[in-house]
């Protein structure tokens, strides 16, 4: 599904001096895989994330997605062979509606009804919804979760979720498990998911640990899970 | 009227036929139709070029169309429309203006529109403004809108004008009685070396009397803009100017508020802002599979819609 072969990222400090986010990363995942990316913040994992969907450049390595190295494709062209990505912090637009934003991620004509019916997933009443502007009426936690609702439109084979659990209340909170594990289970498509939340991490297939822009540890959530939770100050992987 | 003249009608009035309801079409400065209803009259004027508009008190979900069109190259014209709205109506009046100069000559159409509200009428206007043809004869619109609101008049008036319009320069003036409220929604863009002004001043005259002024604009290529809003307090009175802007390419905009309390318990505020279009908009839209045009393209319509 996706390779990433020794992948490299560096940025020009204040001081003109490069610093390197993320150090010679290579890491495979299968299909039909739920990953969680986790890690201390700082780490690299969002910068991963960005590099995946074409937001970042690698300066060395290589990505391939089903086989095809996409590591000089464009945004569009990443979004157009099938993969999605939802923002830690959802942008706003003056005057484009809910339900424009989730016509575009569907890619077709699609009904009121069927638009509704994504944001209902996310537990947002429609009805309330549809027609509102994605501007600074919305709150935090609704604009995440209409952002996770255009990637559940989008229906890709791959989706990477930036830290979708922040500004989401309890609540919804338990219902954006359930979307995950819906996701999941209903679907081959594949899903890496950046969280610090234990709740996430254990409906994960695999946990990927992620600090000082290296891979400190890969493997089934059984094994890797109950090493994290040991508490971060023992933590070997957070060391 | 041809079919360069139909194209225009349909642009400015969003008109295919002959409306419903009282209409007077002027093309090429001259009458092109007319009609008139038992509670709206359209009287021409005798000593200027211009219509009288005469509402009944008292007509309610009616609508008057007075759309002008321009295809001759060379034309320049200024009409006086006075509207005189007599007590508790409640009606749509559409106007508007498109020129085609298929020539090198300018053309320009320079129009007063004058507003007399009655009260608790509830009117609403809008006004199109819409240019074409490949000449290179300029095409000049410069209307102007006085508004005098009568108590507890409410009136929504909302002004577009999306392209081909050379040279744009807009002024509006209200003064609003007492319980009278104005809402104005204008959106704007520019391309090309076009310039567009629009200056509004509004006397809030009455007590508990508001204005609410709502620009949106954008400003492409090498075209040039400039917004001016003045707000005057003179009563107890609520009043909210905003003006928010894209700029693009090498256009240049300002935006001038001005607000002005001569009364206590005035409440005024405004707000103005100008930026290019945020890249995390474009990246976002790229994520869902458009082009970085596609994108620019979504972000500018919902913005204008």
């Amino acid at each position: 599904m996706l390779e990433l072969k020794n992948i490299s990222f560096q940025v020009a400090d204040e001081n003109a001096k490069q610093k390197e986010i993320i150090k010679d990363i290579s890491l495979k995942l299968d299909d039909h895989t739920f990953t969680a990316i986790t890690g201390p913040n700082g780490g690299g994992k969002s910068t991963l994330a960005k590099l995946i969907m074409g937001i970042e450049q690698p300066t060395s390595g290589s990505i391939l997605f089903n086989g095809t190295d996409i590591t000089y494709m464009s945004i569009t062209e990443r979004a157009k062979l099938g993969i999605s990505f939802a923002f830690q912090q959802p942008v706003r637009f003056k005057g484009i509606k809910v339900k424009d934003l989730i016509m575009l991620a569907a890619g077709e004509k699609i009904s009121t009804a069927g638009a509704c019916e994504y944001l209902s997933k996310v537990g947002l009443c429609a009805r309330d919804y549809i027609n509102r502007e994605i501007d600074a009426s919305l709150s935090g936690g609704e604009l995440k979760r209409i952002e996770i609702a255009t990637i559940i439109a989008r229906n890709t084979p791959l989706s990477v979720f930036d830290e979708p659990e922040a500004g989401i209340d309890l609540w919804s909170f338990n219902n954006l498990i359930k979307v995950f594990e819906e996701l999941h289970d209903t679907s081959e498509n594949s899903l890496i998911i950046i969280s610090h939340q234990e709740r996430i991490l254990n409906i994960a297939d695999e946990i990927v640990v992620i600090a000082n822009g290296s891979v400190q540890a890969k493997g089934k959530k059984e094994d890797i899970l109950p090493e994290l939770l040991k508490g971060t100050g023992g933590c070997k992987f957070y060391q | 009227m041809d079919e360069i003249q139909k194209t225009l009608l349909e642009q400015v009035a969003d008109l295919h036929e002959i409306p419903a309801g009282a209409f007077n079409i002027r093309a090429n400065g001259q009458s092109a139709g007319r009609n008139t209803t038992a509670n709206i009259d359209i009287v021409t004027k005798e000593d200027k070029e211009g219509i009288d508009i005469i509402i009944k008190s008292g007509t309610k979900r009616e609508s008057v169309h007075i759309p002008v069109v321009l295809s001759q190259s060379g034309l320049t014209e200024m009409v006086y429309n006075d509207f005189h709205i007599g007590d508790d109506c409640d009606v749509t009046i559409v106007a508007g203006c498109g020129i085609h100069n298929g020539g090198d000559l300018a053309s320009k159409h320079d129009g007063i529109h004058t507003f007399y509200v009655g009260k608790n009428s509830h009117i609403k206007y809008v006004e199109k403004h819409y240019g074409s043809g490949d000449g290179k004869g300029e095409r000049i619109m410069n209307p102007q809108t006085v508004l005098e609101l009568g108590e507890n008049s409410y009136m929504e008036m909302e002004t577009v004008q999306i392209k081909g319009v050379d040279s744009t320069k807009r002024f509006t003036e209200a003064r609003l009685a007492d319980g009278a409220k104005l809402v104005i929604t204008e959106r704007l863009m520019t391309h090309g070396t076009q310039y567009a002004e629009s200056s509004f001043n509004v006397d809030l005259n009455g007590a508990d009397s508001s204005a609410n002024l709502i620009s949106r604009a954008v400003a492409r290529e090498d075209s040039k803009q400039l917004f001016l809003a003045k707000i005057n307090g003179n009563n107890r009175c609520a009043g909210h100017s905003e003006c928010d802007a894209i700029i693009m390419d090498n256009a240049k905009i300002s935006a001038i508020p001005e607000i002005t309390a001569n009364h206590l318990d005035a409440a005024l505020i405004h707000e103005a802002a100008i930026g290019k279009i945020a890249g995390d908009q474009i990246i976002k839209l790229m994520t869902l599979g458009l082009t970085e045009a596609e994108a620019e393209a979504q972000i500018v319509n919902g913005f204008l819609k």
